[in-house]
């Protein structure tokens, strides 16, 4: 069973693209599968509040 | 003239959307200075920069949208601010179709994913990367401002379970035919290339493609993995995976030069290669290399490209000779019309590493050149802003670019530079680079040639003439079109090179004449 570097450099990218948009647009004129996620800063953006977040899950 | 701002509490944009916005706001009637920011700290201190205060403006958080705006009169402002909805949804057209939130989310609608891109602000990159890595997808990070302990970490974490991290501060990858961030439509063939800068990938996969050669994989590792801190981590996962790759026949190398560690780690790995190898490290000097890994390096761009051809095929492209009768006869020919004081360079980059192998050639040419992002042995110039002498200046470093379009994406910072340039009487030769392929400017000559146009103009009412000397990085594949490009600059009287490299050989060339010239006077 390859592992997932040499399926990405055979089969080419199946993508997940989290931030700018135009780099999942990019990917998407090329034919390639990508899913784009409409990224906003955790916890609003405070570092405290994002760490603890993160603690918790 | 007055100022003003609208802040929208949860609106989350990304930076090349708000940056988009800005530059279309700044175009309208009326308006002086456009910004569209997210609310963090840093982007509330530029909008104090330029005097765009308020209680708002101090309480916004990152999740905020900021758009403060600089108009000549309360109309302008008010067509701007008022119908704020319509410049923003301008684009949305590329939204996304899902509203997907997270990286988990995304997962669990695509299982078999197999690369995570991310470009989110630096200190929110390695979380998201870090859950990647755990969903077992390998990373492109084109976020900069990444603590370098994370990115070590993530790497160590990536290499353990035979995952790829690319970057942070990753700008092109070329995977399986695929142009991934900043890339030019290459055709597939047999060269391989690993490379820690995003122009240096872009322009030596652009040099294979027109020379008919084409690439399997173009892996970027980041500025800094070749560091002594990170030493190489992603590099050795690429070498590996190019080194077992079917479709490489040819392995090339592209880096400044790496840590003094780091090397000498690396090197006997290099040389336990699998298959011919191509070693370019810009701007580190052959001698300090053993000679074992001393054959088969490459002093330019162009130079690790040709080897690499001449490794596949067994046949050497033409050879660049720079006494050519046509580089003698095109240098006499803008050397005409030269006033006593024009004897300066000045190269304005939108490419850090066409900057720095610009100011290798020079110094192989015995020319001294200043730069904010000086080669070893280069001055550094003291402002930015202001060039020195022979000056070449990266304009895409944090100098220039903190809240404001990189000039891959938007020329206006080079404009205002190149306009500068030109009110310099002792300045006698600008050089030029020009970006095309995914995600950079629609039209980067044709941004430029304005400002060409005026500066050349003005020299000439002088009684002199400003030559002008530009190299275009690109394909006709490329959505801006190589030829199309080529054919805007020359119609500007810009002297059009293949390559950068080339471009700062003639201008080492021209300099050199002028100051023989201005000698003999």
């Amino acid at each position: 069973m390859p592992n997932k570097l040499e399926e990405l450099l055979h089969q080419g990218p199946i993508a997940i693209n989290v931030g700018v948009a135009d780099f999942a647009e990019t990917l998407e004129i090329q034919g390639i599968q990508v899913v784009h996620v409409n990224w906003t800063p955790p916890a609003g953006g405070d570092p405290e509040l994002m760490e603890l977040l993160d603690q918790l899950l | 003239m007055v100022t003003g701002y609208v802040i929208r509490k949860n609106e989350y944009h990304d930076s090349v959307f708000l940056m988009r916005v800005a530059k279309r706001l700044s175009q309208q009637k009326g308006i002086l200075q456009a910004a569209a920011l997210m609310g963090t700290e840093k982007n509330k201190i530029l909008l104090e920069e330029i005097e765009v205060r308020g209680p708002e403006i101090s309480e916004a958080t990152p999740s905020d949208l900021m758009v403060a705006v600089k108009a000549e009169s309360q109309e302008a402002l008010a067509s701007v601010l008022e119908d704020l909805d319509r410049w923003l949804t301008i684009d949305l057209g590329s939204a996304p179709r899902h509203d997907i939130r997270t990286l988990d989310e995304a997962v669990a609608m695509q299982r078999h994913s197999n690369l995570a891109v991310i470009s989110v602000p630096g200190s929110y990159a390695a979380r998201e990367a870090r859950k990647a890595l755990e969903h077992g997808l390998n990373v492109f990070l084109f976020s900069d401002n990444v603590p370098v302990d994370s990115e070590i970490s993530l790497k160590k974490y990536a290499r353990e379970r035979g995952l790829l991290v690319m970057g942070p501060d990753c700008g092109t990858a070329i995977i399986g035919g695929i142009g991934i961030g900043f890339a030019n439509a290459v055709r597939r063939g047999p060269i391989g290339v690993i490379g820690a800068s995003g122009t240096g990938i872009q322009e030596f996969t652009s040099l294979i493609h027109r020379a008919g050669s084409g690439i399997s994989q173009a892996i970027g590792i980041g500025s800094r993995d070749l560091s002594d801190a990170v030493g190489g981590i992603s590099f050795l996962t690429a070498l590996d995976a190019l080194d077992s790759d079917p479709q490489t026949e040819v392995i090339t190398i592209l880096s400044k030069p790496p840590g003094e560690l780091a090397l000498s780690n690396l090197i006997p790995r290099i040389l336990k290669c699998q298959k011919p190898r191509v070693v370019c490290f810009l701007g580190l000097g052959q001698e300090t290399l053993s000679a074992d890994i001393r054959h088969g390096t490459a002093r330019t761009l162009d130079d690790a490209a040709a080897m690499a051809i001449q490794k596949v095929t067994g046949h050497a492209p033409p050879h660049l000779d720079t006494h050519s009768s046509n580089w003698q006869k095109l240098a006499g020919r803008e050397q005409v019309n030269k006033n006593p004081e024009q004897r300066y360079l000045r190269g304005i980059f939108a490419g850090g590493t066409f900057c720095f192998q610009a100011q290798q050639i020079l110094q192989d040419a015995g020319i001294v050149v200043h730069s904010n992002a000086p080669l070893h042995g280069n001055p550094k110039l003291a402002d930015p802003m202001r060039s020195e002498e022979h000056t070449l200046v990266d304009m895409g470093t944090d100098d220039f670019t903190v809240g404001k379009p990189h000039p891959m994406i938007d020329s206006r910072l080079r404009c205002d530079r190149i306009l500068a340039e030109g009110q310099d009487p002792h300045v006698a030769i600008l050089l030029l680079d020009f970006v095309l392929g995914f995600n950079a400017s629609p039209d980067p000559a044709g941004e430029l040639v304005p400002v060409i146009k005026e500066v050349k103009d003005a020299a000439k009412k002088k009684g002199g003439s400003l030559s002008v000397v530009a190299s275009i990085c690109g394909t006709e594949g490329d959505l801006q079109n190589f030829r199309q490009q080529v054919k805007v600059l020359e119609e500007a009287e810009v002297a059009v090179f293949p390559s950068s490299a080339q471009a700062a050989q003639f201008c080492a060339l021209l300099t050199a004449s002028l100051s023989e010239a201005t000698r003999a006077k």
